[in-house]
């Protein structure tokens, strides 16, 4: 037996630790380091106004959420009825950071399934999402009114996440002083 | 009764296909004749008691038997008859218990059009497949049960995602599956061989008309869902790099390198070795493929049910099957030589860098799409990987590739010299860069430079494919081409489509979001656009809108396109896109969001030229693919092999 005909195996081997090490890390279930942070700074351009620069210490003293969307993104489409769902109880404004997307693409899928956003903050070259810890689209920050990070969604809000999670978090965080 | 029969079924099968598995492998090795002859009948019987399992299922879906909780999850009473069908196959349990049928399906279908393998080979072969088919059913019965209860029953089901109720999305899986699994055959005529430690040419000659036609399925799969994605989703993308595609084109690229190393295998009996790596490799992508779209490691960016549990079991089972293949590999390929010479310039060396060009590619796209998962686990930070990656990454990769099949089909085996293929290209070559450069002026609106270098690209493969084609008709006439030669044609021919299609859509596209009133008009690519108003409408599980958009040139009439947007009964909306599709050009309309009460709309309008080549190319190639398969060669060699096992007999 030749040893260059071991290294198949050895290569596999090495994409099976890998593969059985990402399903110990369930994305879903590892709580983001941002948690209890402030949230990480960018400056960055509204999608309808480009002139209008977005910066999270401008929205201090109330809470909000971010939802990071993009149009590329399948599971988007599901959670966005959810989203509008939750804006419209009112808990809380939303904003919408569309990450690594093109505008024109961006406006096309929110004309289609409808802008439940504040205001919808365009990262096109997913900067913000490289500082904000975003590795996988929808992902969904809590922020409160100090501007701390206290808890973030990885994957698509549900309605038993919008029950359970955010609604009573929300409340909370409402009643929070500034 | 009936999903109790169904589930007993399935446990019969996994049953069987143990049997299947174990006897005939332990028999073949220590020469057990009686054993070996296992593999057939289990391998029939194993098909018929899955068949019988999913007839219960889809009988359950037909008839709502919403105490069925699989069932009740994705079905409802008012869902049209052919999606209740199609329902069977819309989410994991029936989609993997499709999946298992399919395989079975392909394991008969070597016990009748294998007639001609030794009893051993069947044996090994049958053996093999086997053994896949105990991991798969028992990953179904343990994880995945489809027959699962519910107790007590619901007198409504959820219904189907309105996403997959579409003519295109119930035929995509089964194809698409008939394309993973069918790589299986390949696969296990490889383990079969390296078992028995013959890896001859035969082998290679009865491994490729499976892998052609498993390459045919997955061809149509993936571009059935290329086309659903553009019409259903709304928004004119053709392909989007998502892990879920990525997991189905992996396979093809191997696949495809797959095909053109047997070819080198069977007729030069060169790369022995490499075309059995790739026949693991190919079908330990499709493997792959199933792990991440069901594992969930990856769904943060597709939403499909997905399970850790379900992860680890799919997870062992690739680690088995891909590393016990690897390691017999490693113990049997050293032996293996391949006694045949051929020169620089040959068109082995062609096909050699044909195989190492799709191979790099197909790595390539593995690391895009595990990566974000590699760097991960490595506690070094959380990234993404998009189309930005890929397309900077598979652009430059295939355009060598494009030009090295005018360069290699011409090629002679063993040597030639670079003059001999130059005066056989040169014609091609300066009609190419003609054709190419001016087409783009006298065809389309306006000039592109990278638009004519892309279509020199295409005209290059058109023009040396038809030279091959006069090459090869030379003293016999077009009638003596053979079948495979005319499979080689198609399949080439369909890569000139596919890349005027990617050219010309991806250049040429427009694209607009307008605000229109009842009556308003927009012009787009010297196409008007009017907008005559919505209407509403109901179907049988939505309630939706439905636009009126009169499109006219030179003020003839061109057509009347109808987008619709519609509210399922799940509570999820869907734009149904109004399209008329045309050779040179589509006209797509799809509606927005009610602007005011007077009736304005949103509406997005494109006109995207040549966007059908994209399609139309996988056709042309699938086409190829059943042409080399009905080559009478396969046919022959296997009547001849079964009268000599016949006259053995006798």
């Amino acid at each position: 037996m030749k040893a260059r005909y071991l290294i198949p195996l050895a290569v596999f081997l090495v994409i099976v630790l890998f593969l059985a090490r990402g399903l110990k890390i369930d994305p879903k279930k590892v709580p983001s380091p941002l948690i209890g942070k402030p949230a990480p700074h960018f400056e960055l351009p509204a999608l309808y106004d480009p002139a209008e620069k977005i910066t999270p210490e401008k929205l201090r003293g109330k809470v909000w959420l971010l939802n990071v969307f993009a149009s590329w993104c399948v599971s988007c489409r599901a959670e966005h009825q959810v989203m509008k769902g939750f804006v419209r109880m009112g808990l809380a404004p939303v904003y919408g950071l569309n990450y690594k997307d093109e505008a024109k693409d961006a406006k096309a899928w929110l004309q289609a399934l409808g802008n439940p956003y504040k205001a919808v903050i365009v990262d096109r070259q997913g900067n913000a999402g490289i500082d904000w810890g975003v590795y996988g689209v929808p992902e969904t920050f809590i922020i409160d009114k100090k501007g701390i990070i206290r808890d973030k969604i990885i994957g698509p809000v549900t309605d038993e996440i919008v029950k359970d999670r955010l609604v009573p978090l929300i409340t909370k965080l409402n009643g929070e002083p500034q | 009764m009936i999903p109790e029969i169904g589930h007993f079924a399935l446990i019969m099968g996994l049953v069987i296909a143990f049997v299947q598995g174990l006897f005939p492998i332990v028999g073949a090795q220590k020469g057990y004749a009686s054993w070996v002859a296992v593999a057939r009948p289990a391998a029939r019987l194993q098909f018929l008691m899955l068949a019988v399992s999913f007839a219960c299922l889809s009988w359950s879906f037909l008839h709502s038997d919403f105490s069925v909780l699989y069932v009740a999850e994705n079905s409802n009473t008012k869902l049209p008859q052919i999606f209740k069908f199609s329902a069977v196959w819309g989410a994991h349990e029936g989609s993997l218990l499709l999946w298992a049928l399919i395989l079975s399906a392909w394991t008969a279908a070597v016990t009748v059009f294998g007639r001609g393998l030794s009893p051993l080979m069947m044996g090994r072969v049958l053996g093999v497949l086997g053994l896949v088919a105990t991991g798969f059913l028992s990953f179904l019965i343990f994880t995945s049960n489809p027959f699962e209860r519910l107790v007590p029953a619901v007198a409504e089901g959820r219904d189907l995602n309105p996403l997959l109720q579409d003519i295109g999305l119930v035929m995509h899986p089964p194809m698409l599956y008939m394309g993973y699994v069918g790589f299986s055959i390949p696969f296990s005529f490889a383990i079969a061989a390296m078992l028995g430690g013959r890896l001859d040419a035969a082998w290679a000659r009865w491994s490729r008309p499976w892998t052609q036609v498993a390459w045919m399925f997955l061809t149509l799969g993936i571009a059935l869902g290329s086309w659903w994605s553009y019409y259903e989703l709304g928004w004119g993308g053709w392909w989007f790099w998502d892990p879920v595609e990525n997991a189905s084109f992996m396979p093809w690229l191997a696949g495809t390198a797959l095909m053109h190393s047997l070819a080198v295998t069977e007729k030069r009996g060169a790369f022995k070795a490499w075309t059995v790596l790739l026949a693991i490799f190919t079908f330990s992508l499709s493997l792959l493929g199933t792990f991440l779209v069901r594992s969930g490691v990856l769904t943060s960016v597709h939403a499909f049910a997905s399970d850790p549990s379900r992860g680890l079991f799919i997870l062992l089972f690739l680690a088995t099957v891909v590393g016990s293949s690897l390691a017999l590999y490693a113990a049997r390929a050293s032996k293996v030589r391949s006694h045949v010479r051929f020169e620089l310039v040959s068109r082995e060396t062609g096909l050699l860098l044909n195989n190492v060009i799709l191979v790099v590619t197909t790595v390539s796209i593995l690391l895009g799409t595990l990566y974000p998962l590699i760097i991960d686990a490595l506690g070094a930070g959380k990234i993404s990987v998009g189309p930005p990656y890929f397309n900077s990454v598979f652009i430059p990769l295939t355009v060598p590739l494009a030009i090295l099949i005018g360069v290699g089909t011409l090629a002679r085996w063993k040597r030639d010299s670079f003059a001999t293929i130059w005066r056989k290209v040169r014609v091609a070559f300066v009609a190419s860069l003609v054709f190419g450069l001016v087409f783009p002026a006298v065809a389309m609106g306006h000039y592109s430079v990278k638009a004519g270098l892309g279509m020199v690209l295409a005209f290059w493969v058109f023009f040396t494919t038809l030279k091959v084609v006069k090459e090869n008709a030379r003293g016999r006439g077009l009638p003596g081409l053979s079948l495979s030669q005319w499979g080689m044609t198609l399949g080439h021919l369909g890569v000139a489509v596919f890349i005027t299609g990617i050219t010309l859509t991806s250049i040429y596209s427009l694209e607009e979001d307008v605000r229109l009133a009842p009556g308003d008009k927009y012009e787009l690519g010297g196409y008007q656009f009017q907008f005559r108003g919505t209407t509403e409408v109901r179907g049988p599980n939505y309630k939706g809108t439905r636009g009126e958009v009169v499109v006219t040139r030179n003020d003839h009439l061109v057509t009347t396109l109808y987008p619709e947007k519609r509210n399922y009964l799940t509570g999820m909306p869907m734009t149904e896109a109004g399209i008329a599709p045309g050779l040179t050009r589509d006209l797509f309309v799809a509606l927005g969001e009610p602007l005011d009460d007077k009736g304005a709309w949103a509406v997005r309008i494109y006109v995207k030229p040549y966007v059908r080549w994209i399609w139309l190319a996988a056709l042309i190639m699938a086409l190829g693919g059943l042409c080399s398969l009905a080559d009478k060669r396969y046919r022959v060699l296997a009547r001849r092999q079964g009268e000599a096992v016949a006259g053995g007999v006798a």
